[in-house]
């Protein structure tokens, strides 16, 4: 059976410095500071952590790596996200979330976080400077900036099964879940595509491979699994846009997760989806909003992307049938993903401005048409290239994103909620929650363990090795049984 | 889940000579001046907060790759 597919999304924010020296290292630790400077934080801890775990998910201390500083800034939150500075943008990667709907609501919640950022940074910024945030991925003129996806997998699974089975739906997936983009920056896209359904297709050159800055693949096969390695691998998923719509962010995860369960379980079924040119096929399904283009795949069929996804999601109501929704969310999120990929799939065949409230590509072509046809523009007026941007722009007054009536799935109260307290479905509830009760004695944290200094020689490590452990089911009480953080580590350690 | 038919209407797939797929798109022209009235009251507030100088704020926008 499928592990539960525990998820989370690492976005890389668009910056400007409006009135700044240009250096965005430097804004985006300014913002990055802002915002956490005002809460009780931890940094974080980038050691490998130790082998080792008891029943419930967390192994006794033992002897302490040293620790490593960082000069850029690092947070933990007590959501249990990473907030923090990568290259030269500020990046936020949500806790590890149990289902697709979950990660919504967290990454809606990084979306609040990094806007309160913006209003900190505004304090302490001189007069005539501000500092803007975008949640895009490129700037259109040939840089790109990522929007990582991440899900447990099994171990067992040979690696190569995973990238030949994946694969069809990385490349079809944008049909539902690309941002969209005014014109081409790439030598290899051409210069006479006027609109594009992803942000990022363009710049994938590899089918398979390590790389995430230069050379980019598809199926990418960085292997830090932040967990017991033994039993877990987590996929990262590059090829992905940052989506505005929260119904396209949804499917994106919840259709994913499906796919991989399908393949971990061998439920994929026949015959093999599996494009014969990917590069060439994720430019050429990017590049056309008619979404008539057909790709080749290995065995000499033809076939459409939206094809590709009526035989993925064919496939995964069998799935559902046969084996149920514990793998990919549960019962509930799982039949809505189902429901909602149908719905997607049939609109996006009928008229994508049917689908201009869920999906992100078909919100901003209807309102670039739009502009276009009043204005009697050419699709290389600088003015579409605006409006593309300022779609992405995460301040409310200037959001384009924010006044269309797309639709929502979690409510503003609930977004509000995650931006200070963590999933109660996986390990995230645990390092949320130690974080918001003893800050000051969480010396380091990262995904699989905290560091607590209990002011006794050594520090006390607390590795959290299975994502699935450490949920508010498991440790509710036990935190609450405890009235400060020496308890709760001697009662890990079996001496309390 | 009761087994029931998708609410398909791509061809599944095509090989080498077959037949094209027609266009198939029919929407009612009711909702398509509805969604136009709609989309007019947006553009103008749009306007609104349009960032005023669009070649200058294009050219600006400059990022450093990522990942």
């Amino acid at each position: 059976m499928a592990v539960p597919k525990v998820c989370g999304i690492e976005t890389e924010f668009g910056i400007q410095h409006l009135g700044g020296d240009g250096n965005p290292v430097a804004s985006s630790s300014l913002l990055v500071n802002a915002y956490v400077g005002g809460l009780a934080r931890a940094g974080w801890d980038f050691e490998d952590e130790q082998p080792g775990n008891d029943a419930r998910g967390f192994a006794r201390e033992g002897a302490l790596p040293p620790e490593v500083e960082t000069h850029l800034v690092n947070a933990v939150l007590t959501n249990g996200a990473r907030y923090y500075v990568d290259h030269a943008h500020p990046e936020y990667s949500t806790p590890e979330c149990p289902d697709a709907l979950e990660l919504v609501r967290y990454d809606r919640a990084g979306e609040e976080i990094l806007r309160r950022s913006m209003r900190a940074a505004a304090q302490v910024l001189p007069p005539g400077q501000r500092i803007v945030v975008y949640k895009n991925n490129s700037d259109g003129k040939g840089n790109s900036y990522g929007c990582h996806e991440n899900y447990l997998m099994d171990r067992a699974v040979p690696f190569s099964r995973i990238a030949r089975q994946v694969m069809a739906h990385f490349v079809t997936r944008q049909v539902f879940c690309g941002a969209g983009k005014v014109g081409t920056e790439t030598a290899q896209a051409g210069a006479d595509v006027p609109y594009q359904l992803s942000q990022r297709a363009e710049f994938f050159e590899e089918e398979v491979g390590l790389e995430t800055t230069l050379k980019r693949p598809i199926v990418n096969t960085r292997d830090e699994p932040h967990a017991d390695p033994q039993r877990y691998r987590r996929l990262h998923v590059i090829v992905g846009d940052a989506n505005l719509c929260e119904v396209a962010t949804f499917l994106k995860v919840g259709t994913t997760a499906f796919v991989l369960a399908m393949i971990e379980d061998e439920a994929l079924g026949s015959p093999e989806l599996v494009p014969a040119n990917p590069v060439q096929a994720i430019r050429q399904v990017a590049a056309d909003p008619s979404l008539k283009t057909t790709i080749d795949l290995t065995d000499g069929r033809r076939i459409s992307a939206l094809g590709v996804q009526w035989e993925l999601l064919e496939r995964a109501v069998k799935y559902a049938e046969d084996q149920g929704l514990g793998a990919v969310g549960g019962e509930a999120v799982g039949r809505e993903v189902l429901r909602r990929w149908e719905e997607v799939l049939h609109g996006l065949e009928t008229d994508p401005t049917e689908v201009a409230g869920q999906v992100d590509w078909c919100a901003k072509l209807q309102l670039i048409e739009a502009y276009r046809d009043r204005h009697g523009l050419d699709w290389d007026d600088q003015r579409l290239a605006a409006l593309d941007l300022q779609y992405h722009d995460l301040r409310p007054e200037r959001s384009l994103f924010q006044r269309l009536p797309t639709e929502h799935l979690v409510g503003e109260e609930a977004v509000l909620e995650a931006v200070g307290s963590p999933p109660r479905g996986t390990r995230a509830y645990f390092r949320g929650q130690c974080l918001a009760r003893w800050a000051s004695a969480i010396t380091s944290a990262n995904w699989d363990s905290l560091v607590f200094d209990l002011g006794t020689d050594p520090l006390r490590r607390v590795p959290m090795m299975d994502p699935l452990r450490g949920t508010a089911e498991h440790v509710g009480a036990l935190l609450d049984s405890c009235a400060t953080p020496a308890q709760l580590v001697a009662r890990l350690s079996g001496r309390g | 889940m009761a087994e029931r038919e998708l609410k398909r209407r791509t061809a599944p797939s095509t090989r080498e000579g077959d037949e094209e797929e027609p266009a198939a798109s029919a929407q009612g022209e009711r909702q398509g001046e509805k969604l136009k009235a709609e989309l007019d009251d947006l553009l103008d507030e749009i306007d609104e907060v349009l960032e005023e100088n669009a070649e200058e704020f294009v050219r600006n926008y400059v990022q450093k790759g990522g990942e």
